[in-house]
């Protein structure tokens, strides 16, 4: 159908692109990880696996590894617990308000992240919109201090950025639902809830698994949230990262970091494509 | 049974059956528009009625009503004694086929059967037995572990038959369910449904556009245009005696005489015979099989014999179907045994009582 001249002009140019601003740098990070730092602060070309011995050797780098997939987690859970509920809403009863509230909803994707993580930072700070609201209707004496600089600060904040991400795809696989299978359902004697547990449910699973996969993977990498807000305790992965190839300037070990990191992605991706096949019927 | 050969008009019939389903004065409007205007139609048990009409005339939008997914805007629906139209679908005890089947894509062809009882919560082994009952009456059993996507289409219909059987509603309905099929699968499940409701004797409601597949299956046939009812009779009543203009066109060929009736004498054209009815004008329906080739000299007694030239013919198989400008603008359509005559003149021949008085149907938007 298209000449093969056609085909090659289509495809080089990503293909070079993917090679040349990804697969290189993958590459050439690989290759750092196994490297290290002289004394005198020149990488040395020696080839051996003394950082990742590092990583398991110093609690604080795997301690941190957990700590960002345990709030990534939270980040997970709190996205679906949002994400699904509101995509259940719009696509079986907001009706005629469908498209605008879908808007709503994607809107706050327009607005630049720092924006929305300073935004938290004014509100949770302890002379922050919510202390001084909860001392004036006299909940509380003195300022909460747990809800700046800390773990929660963070899972609230990426919550807040990621829900969308989670959505999407929810909504999308909801949106893909036959409605005469839940006709059909409520035509076989189930109730709207049997009908939610035993049809749509299932069929969304898809988008679930995809949503969920969006926010952790995303919130897993962040290092802005935990930056601005998160504190000496909301410290995540990529902030050791950032500063091991500012700072410390340890390029051999923030790589080896950087590798592990893609690794445990790149399983989870493939896990979830996995997943979502398995739970696909179209 | 063999009820099912009886002439029927009314649901609570001679043969005795009782009426299942009564729909009094249902009206449908989505925003401005008119879908149904006070349809009233009764269903007695174990028949097999047809909704027939073309698309838009609001059979779907009817049955979608019985079975719960659309609300009446005006009307009731009753079953027995219980009103139908205020429950939700997951209460009625009628079962909908629906036209592409909506078999549930994750669940295997026994899920699906099974489903129903699921959520009733039936013990198990209950389960198992009406499934693979309900499945071999449909002759899927070999099909039972495969899912949907797996299966033909004729499979899929088949399983959304057994889906809604194994539940025993009071009244099944059906949307079209044959309108996927082609042809002569089509045939073959026309034959197969009408045995199966015969065998199960539950009422069955049977929405469909094609008048052939309607003649074949239905006890009753109500025939639908633009959201009224133009007739509800057997499907040799409306054939034979078609209340409407419409309805003698919808089913079947016929020739409409455009007649006007004088102290007692009706003259369409070059056509006159004799009626008893009021002047004025009136509108007859003539089907071509009772338009004959005239032989031999004089005319039967009191048939209508008029001399015509051929124009089209259309062969039909064993018939054909002659056009015949009879002059003043008429046109005679006559069924013949298809004989590849090449006659150019010829006379036809009708006998009174067979041009059927009927109303006119007038516009509707």
């Amino acid at each position: 159908m298209f000449s093969r001249a056609y085909k090659a002009a289509v495809t080089l140019p990503p293909l070079i692109w993917v090679t040349v601003f990804l697969l290189m740098p993958y590459l050439l990070m690989f290759c750092y990880s196994f490297w290290s730092v002289s004394a005198s602060q020149t990488i040395v070309h020696s080839w051996n696996f003394d950082n990742y011995a590092e990583l398991l050797r110093v609690d604080v780098y795997w301690q941190t590894l957990l700590r960002s997939m345990w709030i990534a987690a939270r980040v997970t859970v709190f996205s679906l617990v949002l994400g699904y509920p509101l995509a259940y809403f719009l696509s079986f009863y907001a009706g005629r308000k469908k498209d605008l509230l879908y808007q709503l909803v994607i809107i706050p994707l327009w607005v630049s992240y720092l924006v929305r993580a300073y935004a938290w930072k004014t509100i949770l700070g302890s002379d922050g919109v919510l202390n001084t609201l909860l001392q004036y209707v006299h909940l509380t004496k003195h300022p909460l201090e747990f809800l700046l600089y800390s773990p929660f600060a963070v899972v609230l904040t990426l919550t807040h950025i990621y829900t969308p991400f989670a959505f999407l795809p929810i909504y999308a696989a909801l949106e893909h639902i036959p409605r005469n299978l839940v006709e059909a359902s409520h035509d076989l004697g189930a109730t709207p809830g049997q009908t939610f547990w035993k049809v749509i449910l299932p069929l969304s699973i898809p988008g679930v698994v995809a949503g969920a996969t969006f926010a952790f993977v995303l919130s897993l990498g962040d290092f802005l949230a935990p930056l601005l807000l998160g504190g000496p305790s909301g410290i995540m992965i990529s902030n050791i990262v950032v500063s091991l190839f500012g700072a410390a300037y340890n390029w051999p070990l923030g790589a080896a970091i950087s590798f592990c990191m893609l690794l445990l992605v790149v399983s989870l991706l493939f896990f979830s494509e996995r997943l979502e096949k398995k739970w696909s019927f179209s | 049974m063999t009820t099912s050969e009886i002439v029927m008009t009314s649901a609570a019939d001679s043969a005795g059956r009782a009426t299942l389903l009564s729909i009094r004065n249902v009206a449908k409007r989505f925003g401005r528009n008119v879908v149904l205007r006070d349809i009233s139609l009764e269903v007695a048990e174990g028949e097999f009625l047809t909704i027939l009409g073309e698309s838009g005339s609001g059979k779907t939008t009817l049955l979608r009503i019985i079975a719960g997914f659309e609300t009446a805007s005006a009307g009731e629906v009753w079953m027995g004694d219980e009103r139908l139209d205020r429950e939700p679908p997951y209460r009625r005890r009628v079962n909908t086929v629906f036209q592409h089947y909506a078999l549930f894509p994750h669940l295997t062809v026994e899920q699906n059967v099974a489903y129903g009882l699921r959520v009733a919560k039936r013990p198990e082994a209950e389960i198992t037995s009406r499934v693979s009952e309900a499945l071999n009456k449909v002759k899927m059993s070999a099909h039972a572990k495969s899912k949907p996507s797996k299966i033909s289409g004729g499979q899929q219909q088949r399983v959304a038959l057994a889906r809604a059987l194994v539940n025993r509603p009071r009244l099944l309905l059906l949307d079209e369910p044959l309108s996927a099929l082609d042809a002569n699968l089509r045939r073959q499940m026309q034959v197969e449904l009408k045995s199966l409701q015969r065998e199960v004797g539950i009422s069955f409601i049977f929405v469909t556009h094609d008048q052939e597949e309607a003649m074949v299956m239905s006890d009753r046939i109500a025939l639908l245009r633009s959201g009224e009812l133009e007739q509800v009779a057997t499907p040799r009543e409306i054939y034979g005696r078609p209340a409407t203009a419409y309805a003698a066109q919808f089913i079947g060929h016929t020739n409409l005489l455009k007649g006007e009736v004088r102290a007692g004498v009706v003259r369409c054209g070059p056509l006159v015979w004799s009626v008893s009815l009021p002047d004025g004008p009136a509108l007859f329906s003539l089907r071509p099989e009772n338009v004959r080739l005239a032989t031999g000299n004089p005319p039967t007694a009191g048939n209508v014999r008029v001399r015509g030239r051929v124009g089209h013919r259309a062969f039909h198989g064993a018939t054909e179907l002659i056009r015949v400008e009879c002059g003043d603008g008429l046109v005679l359509v006559a069924r013949t045994p298809a004989s590849g005559g090449t006659l150019n003149d010829l006379d036809l021949e009708f006998s009174p009582p067979d041009a059927i008085l009927v109303r006119e149907s007038p516009e509707r938007i």
